[in-house]
């Protein structure tokens, strides 16, 4: 167990030291910082000289990076260049929002998979089972825009047109106030996003939950009398959530990044619309700065899940 | 006296060897057949390319492409049949030729990422050690990072202004060239280790060493008898991969970093979209997308039955 943890530790310092490389090649490239004020006609030449030189931008390529690497480690991700502020300080401001917004998302869709996922397991080839299945392959093949734009058409939009109670468009600023409108706000991103991802977990659930059906020990548990109910709840969900498990262990992290086009979409301050905002200015230590956070999660929650999966389910051993 | 015990001129043994002997590939189709769903996600498949390649026939790319500032936002009627869009241009015409892009720009992308996917997950199994090891982690890494993230950063890092170039006498914005690139890149990474779990255990069997031994090359023996035992993966992943960076483009292309107006795209047509959403013109949205979610639907059905197809164990469907 040690050695295995001390194996996998060993290889997610490379796999991450790579990322750092490929991050800060890919972002320090893209566009140039400080053309945000190439407009500006009260800057002279000389003055974006000094600025590049005040932000380090003139030196050589290996020294930005091992700055950038050694502040990064002891938590300092550095300046925005537009919003004059630190990374950290902006990512913090944005990460409540992001994960108020992917925690309810995920719960919704955990709970909308698993029925979706059961009933279909249980009445496999009904009616029922074709209509879920070809809801859930539908699901499954819609980018995010086709569901958060309908919506707002239809709730936001066209609800407001025909006089009825309609939900906001957007733009929640967390007032501390009025919870209310908060989750308002939330109702329309929750459901854009619980619609596209329960199909995928819902099919998840549907061919776990056949394999375990078909065991023999859930016959055993029908054969000793025990209620329909008990036997799907008590003995074959139990074993038909623990792949789950690792697919929720595995998309958590991703949640920091938050959803980019649903945020944008619905306007919610989160995480997504952060980095999608100041990568269109090219300014690279909060582009840098949340994908480091990103994947220094994914990395350790690859780890963790597995690692997690073999207390969850003791037939696993992992060497 | 006769016995029981069939002669070979019996019925017996004419039907067994007139029964035709299948090759693979003619098992694989009959299959395939066989899976409702996925024969009707070919039948859909077929129609939308009848649409998108037929259309283009009768509507030109100059009509798709034309402005017309009396007629924006128009809705859906006898002369637009799905509306005009933010600068009047016919949203019917439009996706006709932004079918064309995006299924070109999803096919192109998808070459590039079976590719390298084929390439860096077979030399990390093949050559094994440090080669693979190096490989792997650069993989990890890649994958560590989300698809949408790793799309915005590689599209900024080459979006560079291309000239329009010509493509059998049309011009095309230039950004579909990094639009492929762009994909390509980021979508390679699970088809790699894929390819690299099964490279691993064919390279152990027999007729591996035996064609060693006989002193066939490194090269010889990764693309003449590995690779080949892993086309049943690499054509499913190809399909599903289609549909993957048919999506990816229309992604890129949402947000605006991807196929640049006036050359249309699925992608670029919803950016507008969004918009005029809040003025209630639902044609822009509804029917792109739908072309887009349709597209996608049919693709996937298509890979999931060629998956169970290849699938030697899946014998429910003979």
């Amino acid at each position: 167990m040690w050695s295995y943890l001390a194996r996998r530790s060993a290889q997610a310092f490379f796999t991450l030291l790579i990322i750092t490389v490929l991050c800060f090649l890919l972002t320090r490239f893209s566009g140039d910082p400080i053309a945000q004020y190439a407009a500006n006609p009260r800057m002279s030449a000389e003055d974006k000289a000094a600025l590049r030189e005040r932000l380090g931008l003139n030196q050589p390529l290996p020294v930005q990076y091992f700055k950038w690497l050694g502040l990064a480690a002891q938590g300092d991700l550095g300046n925005s260049f537009f919003a004059k502020q630190p990374v950290t300080k902006l990512i913090f401001q944005r990460l409540p929002n992001t994960m108020a917004l992917m925690f309810v998302t995920e719960f919704f869709t955990i709970i909308a998979a698993l029925i979706l996922g059961i009933i279909s397991a249980v009445k496999q080839y009904s009616l029922l089972d074709n209509v879920i299945t070809t809801f859930s392959f539908i699901g499954f093949s819609m980018p995010i825009f086709f569901s958060a734009l309908g919506l707002l058409l239809i709730f936001a939009v066209q609800f407001k047109e025909w006089g009825l109670p309609y939900l906001p468009t957007g733009a929640a600023v967390w007032d501390k106030k009025d919870p209310v409108q908060y989750i308002y706000n939330m109702i329309l991103p929750v459901t854009a996003l619980v619609f596209v991802q329960s199909a995928g977990y819902s099919r998840f659930v549907r061919t776990s939950m056949l394999e375990v059906l078909g065991s023999d020990y859930i016959r055993t548990a029908r054969a000793k009398g025990l209620t329909t109910r008990a036997v799907l709840f008590k003995h074959a969900l139990r074993n038909a959530a623990l792949p789950l498990v690792t697919i929720v262990g595995l998309d958590i992290p991703f949640f920091l990044g938050g959803a980019i086009v649903t945020e944008s979409i619905f306007s919610w301050p989160g995480m997504g619309r952060l980095f999608w905002e100041y990568a269109q200015r090219s300014d690279y230590p909060v582009v840098l700065g949340i994908l480091l956070i990103i994947s220094i999660a994914v990395v350790t929650f690859t780890i963790l899940t597995d690692v997690l999966y073999t207390f969850v389910d003791p037939r696993i051993k992992i060497s | 006296m006769t016995t029981d015990v069939p002669t070979l001129d019996s019925p017996v043994f004419n039907s067994a060897i007139s029964a035709k002997v299948l090759t693979p590939g003619q098992l694989v189709w009959r299959r395939f057949r066989k899976h409702r769903m996925a024969v009707y996600g070919m039948i859909g498949f077929a129609f939308l390319l009848v649409y998108i390649i037929g259309g283009a026939l009768f509507v030109t790319q100059k009509t798709a492409n034309a402005v017309d500032l009396q007629a924006r936002l128009s809705p859906p009627s006898q002369q637009y049949w799905m509306g005009t869009d933010s600068t009047g241009r016919d949203v019917f015409a439009r996706i006709i030729y932004g079918g064309q892009v995006s299924l070109v720009v999803g096919a192109l992308a998808v070459i590039i990422q079976v590719t390298l996917g084929v390439l860096i997950g077979g030399i990390a199994a093949y050559y094994g050690g440090w080669v693979d090891a190096i490989l792997m982690r650069f993989t990890e890494s890649m994958l560590s990072i989300p698809q949408l993230f790793l799309l915005i950063v590689l599209g900024k890092f080459i979006g560079k202004e291309i000239d329009s170039i010509m493509i059998f006498g049309r011009a095309i914005s230039g950004s579909i060239i990094i639009v492929i690139f762009v994909v390509g890149f980021t979508s390679w990474m699970v088809l790699a280790r894929i390819i690299r779990a099964n490279v691993l255990s064919l390279k152990e069997l027999d007729y591996v060493s035996v064609s060693r031994s006989l002193g066939a090359s490194n090269t010889r023996i990764f693309f003449r008898h590995l690779i080949p035992n892993t086309m049943g993966i690499i054509i499913v992943s190809t399909t599903l991969g289609l549909a993957g960076a048919i999506l990816s483009e229309a992604y890129v292309s949402f947000l605006g970093l991807g196929i640049q107006p006036p050359t249309a795209s699925w992608g670029n047509m919803l950016t507008s979209a969004q918009s005029f959403i809040s003025q209630g013109s639902w044609w822009m949205w509804i029917f792109p997308s739908l072309f887009i979610v349709f597209t996608i639907l049919t693709i996937n059905l298509i890979g999931d039955g060629l998956r169970d197809a290849f699938d030697p164990r899946s014998n429910r469907h003979i």
